[in-house]
């Protein structure tokens, strides 16, 4: 018999525990989930006689901290960098590649101040872009909620008005689900008898059926999962549309978050961070993305390759909020976005740059999107998102 | 008795089956710190293989759980036999016994169905215990099976707690056709089963189809993994590789680049879609024969 894990911590030393637990948060800050259970049976496993041989330490620690296929696929470069150059200490971007020390500042930025960083500064764009594209909404420092519904997203830059929106964002979020909740039980008809439960129930009168059981359908919730572009070309918008993300999770007991410029991120998991401050923080600093271009037919075949199976049912609806602007191959981005409709309900795509004045899908790979899209509708402010609501209560 | 790594790594091969570099540790594991693994990847990559492997190892039963939607507790874990309960019910009616004599008698263990999570933990020597595609039961049942699987034994309310005789190991497997919970994946170790490459691929089918040229074997498991890099819709696993070869055994191939012909019309043994039949046109056959080659 081995004694149980955790018993004899001793032949192992204080330094290597340390390095070991320095390793578990260089795991964490790479988004592996990993408790203390993990890190004493880490420390088990390091007393062990797997621990000799790199060859089978890795794979028994890999086994035992890794939790899902994207944790497998980061696990090899982490470890690699950690023990044997321990030069990637802090690596947390998309998809788990290094990143520069000016983002890692940008970390700590974010987490000392208050004010929502992620939001862009208009003020310049909106004079390179002159008014054509300014459209409805000049009307910065306007006060009443009323008008910062219709403020086009990108003119909101006063803190106060700023954190309405968030709020707007949030209600808006649970009020879809509120509808989708009650359409679900209005559909609650067609009961069956349970036969096997009846009985059951009825043994103890000598089983004569009195007592009985019924069997009703149980209606699964509507799924939605938002794939949000957070390219340059969308900048404007983003740190908005983060905070909508962040609304939709809480708010859907079913939903997934994914943001891509050039790659895809599954972001649903930092976006439970219950504060939503450090949530979209985080969050904000993914999204500020790299230079080069969005792939959005690349990302979208990530989605359907790794996610889809998964996530997609029937009762799913995809929300892809792009401007479409798409440096990828429009064949790739149609051929994708046609599988994708193929395994879901709806496809919808919110595009903010509908709400601009003479605006018509022009860019290459909207147009090749367009056919698989169930409902093409602005999202260039809240008004607009407001107005998806009943429609997204109708799927 | 707790095996080493390399005895697993060696009775593994022993039983024939052909194991990737890893997989021996994950087993080895599973004993040493007696936690559950939960094993995904793909369709047809060979999960279920593993349990069947792990529990010739160590010459266990193995008890297989098939997971669905709307399985829940009465599938898996108990039930009564109403039907019996109800006859016994009857034949005493007129015997006069009291109520609580025949109530103790019929919800005894005589009258109790054991379904496979409760023969697993009854077993006095410890089984392996298959949870097969756990991604298809529901949420329910999810947070059930984690409660079992941490406290191993279950209450019955009309005959008490039931605890384990002996602790069965339990493997887990997902085609991730749903997210997992995070307590489960925690609770459990965690092994993805990537297709073989060509090297063990080709040692599959010759384990399988002793009688095969090894060439041959070699040059299927090749051309099978060229299939798989392109954009299919099903990617052909391990056990539409073995229909092929035995197949191109069949028809008497020796060379895959002698009979094109041949090799193109037996595809429909990798292909399960008509989508990826009109993908894999005698063109791209020829180019991905020519790649093999």
């Amino acid at each position: 018999m081995v004694a149980a894990p955790g018993d004899n911590p001793d032949p192992i030393g204080a330094a290597a525990a340390r390095q070991l637990a320095d390793f578990a948060r260089t795991l964490r800050d790479n988004g592996f989930r990993i408790g203390l259970g993990e890190t004493r049976d880490a420390l088990a496993i390091l007393a062990s006689p797997a621990a000799t041989r790199t060859s089978s330490l890795k794979p028994a620690l890999r086994s035992l901290l890794c939790a899902t296929h994207s944790d497998w696929e980061k696990f090899d470069e982490i470890f690699e960098a950690f023990w044997r150059g321990r030069g990637m200490r802090r690596a947390q971007t998309l998809g788990g590649t290094a990143e520069s020390a000016a983002s890692r500042r940008r970390i700590a930025d974010a987490g000392t101040s208050r004010a929502p960083s992620g939001l862009p500064d208009h003020v310049r764009r909106l004079e390179d872009n002159g008014d054509a594209a300014g459209g409805r909404g000049r009307r910065e420092g306007a006060s009443s909620a009323e008008n910062i519904v219709a403020a086009d997203l990108r003119h909101i830059t006063d803190p106060d008005d700023i954190a309405r929106a968030n709020a707007l964002a949030a209600r808006l979020a649970r009020s879809m689900r509120a509808r989708l909740v009650r359409r679900e039980q209005v559909r609650r008809r067609g009961r069956r008898l349970d036969l096997r439960r009846t009985i059951h129930r009825n043994v103890s009168h000598g089983g004569t059926p009195i007592d009985l059981a019924w069997r009703r359908r149980k209606i699964k919730p509507l799924r939605l999962v938002v794939l949000l572009d957070a390219s340059g070309s969308m900048n404007l918008y983003t740190a908005f549309f983060v905070r909508f993300l962040h609304g939709v999770v809480d708010a859907f007991r079913e939903a997934e978050a994914f943001v891509f410029h050039t790659r895809l991120a599954h972001v649903s998991a930092s976006l439970r961070d219950r504060d939503v401050t450090r949530a979209v923080d985080r969050l904000g600093l993914m999204a500020q993305g790299i230079g080069g271009g969005t792939r959005i037919g690349d990302s979208l075949a990530t989605f359907n390759r790794w996610h889809a199976r998964r996530l997609i049912n029937s009762r799913t609806a995809v929300m892809i909020v792009s401007d479409g602007y798409d440096t990828g191959e429009p064949e790739r981005l149609g051929a994708e976005m046609r599988r994708l409709r193929q395994r879901c309900r709806r496809i919808i795509w919110l595009n903010p740059l509908i709400g601009w004045r003479d605006y018509s899908p022009q860019a290459r790979g909207m147009r090749a999107a367009l056919p698989y899209v169930d409902l093409f509708a602005p999202a260039h402010n809240l008004e607009s998102l407001a107005a998806l609501e009943p429609y997204l209560a109708r799927i | 008795m707790t095996l080493t790594r390399e005895a697993i790594s060696d009775r593994l091969s022993a039983t024939g089956y052909i194991a990737d570099r890893d997989i021996a540790t994950a087993l080895w594991l599973m004993e040493f710190l007696k936690r559950p693994l939960l094993l995904e990847g793909e369709a047809g990559v060979g999960k279920t293989e593993v349990a069947k492997a792990l529990a010739a190892v160590h010459e266990a039963e193995l008890i297989r759980l098939q997971c669905y939607e709307g399985l829940d507790q009465h599938a898996a874990l108990y039930e009564w036999n109403y039907q019996r309960q109800l006859l016994a019910i009857k034949t005493r009616e007129g015997t006069g016994e009291n109520a609580d004599a025949i109530e103790e008698h019929i919800f005894s263990e005589r009258y109790l169905l054991e379904r496979p999570l409760l023969a697993a933990i009854r077993r006095q020597q410890p089984p392996v215990l298959l949870i097969d595609e756990v991604d298809r039961a529901d949420e329910e049942f999810e947070a059930f099976l984690l409660e079992l699987l941490s406290d191993f034994q279950v209450s019955i309310p009309e005959l008490g707690t039931i605890r384990a005789v002996s602790i069965p190991r339990v493997l887990l497997t997902s085609n991730g056709t749903r997210e997992l919970s995070d307590a489960l994946r925690r609770r459990c170790l965690y092994h993805y089963v990537d297709f073989p490459d060509v090297d063990r691929e080709a040692r599959i089918i010759l384990a399988r189809l002793p009688g095969i040229d090894t060439g041959l074997a070699v040059q299927i498991a090749r051309m099978v993994a060229a299939v798989r890099k392109e954009d299919l819709r099903k990617v052909p696993g391990v056990a539409e590789t073995l229909d092929w070869a035995a197949t191109l055994a069949g028809l008497q191939v020796h060379d895959l680049r002698e009979e094109p012909e041949a090799v193109h019309e037996t595809m429909i043994c990798l292909i399960k879609t008509h989508e990826d039949r009109a993908r894999l046109t005698r063109e791209v056959t020829e180019r991905l024969l020519g790649k093999v080659a």
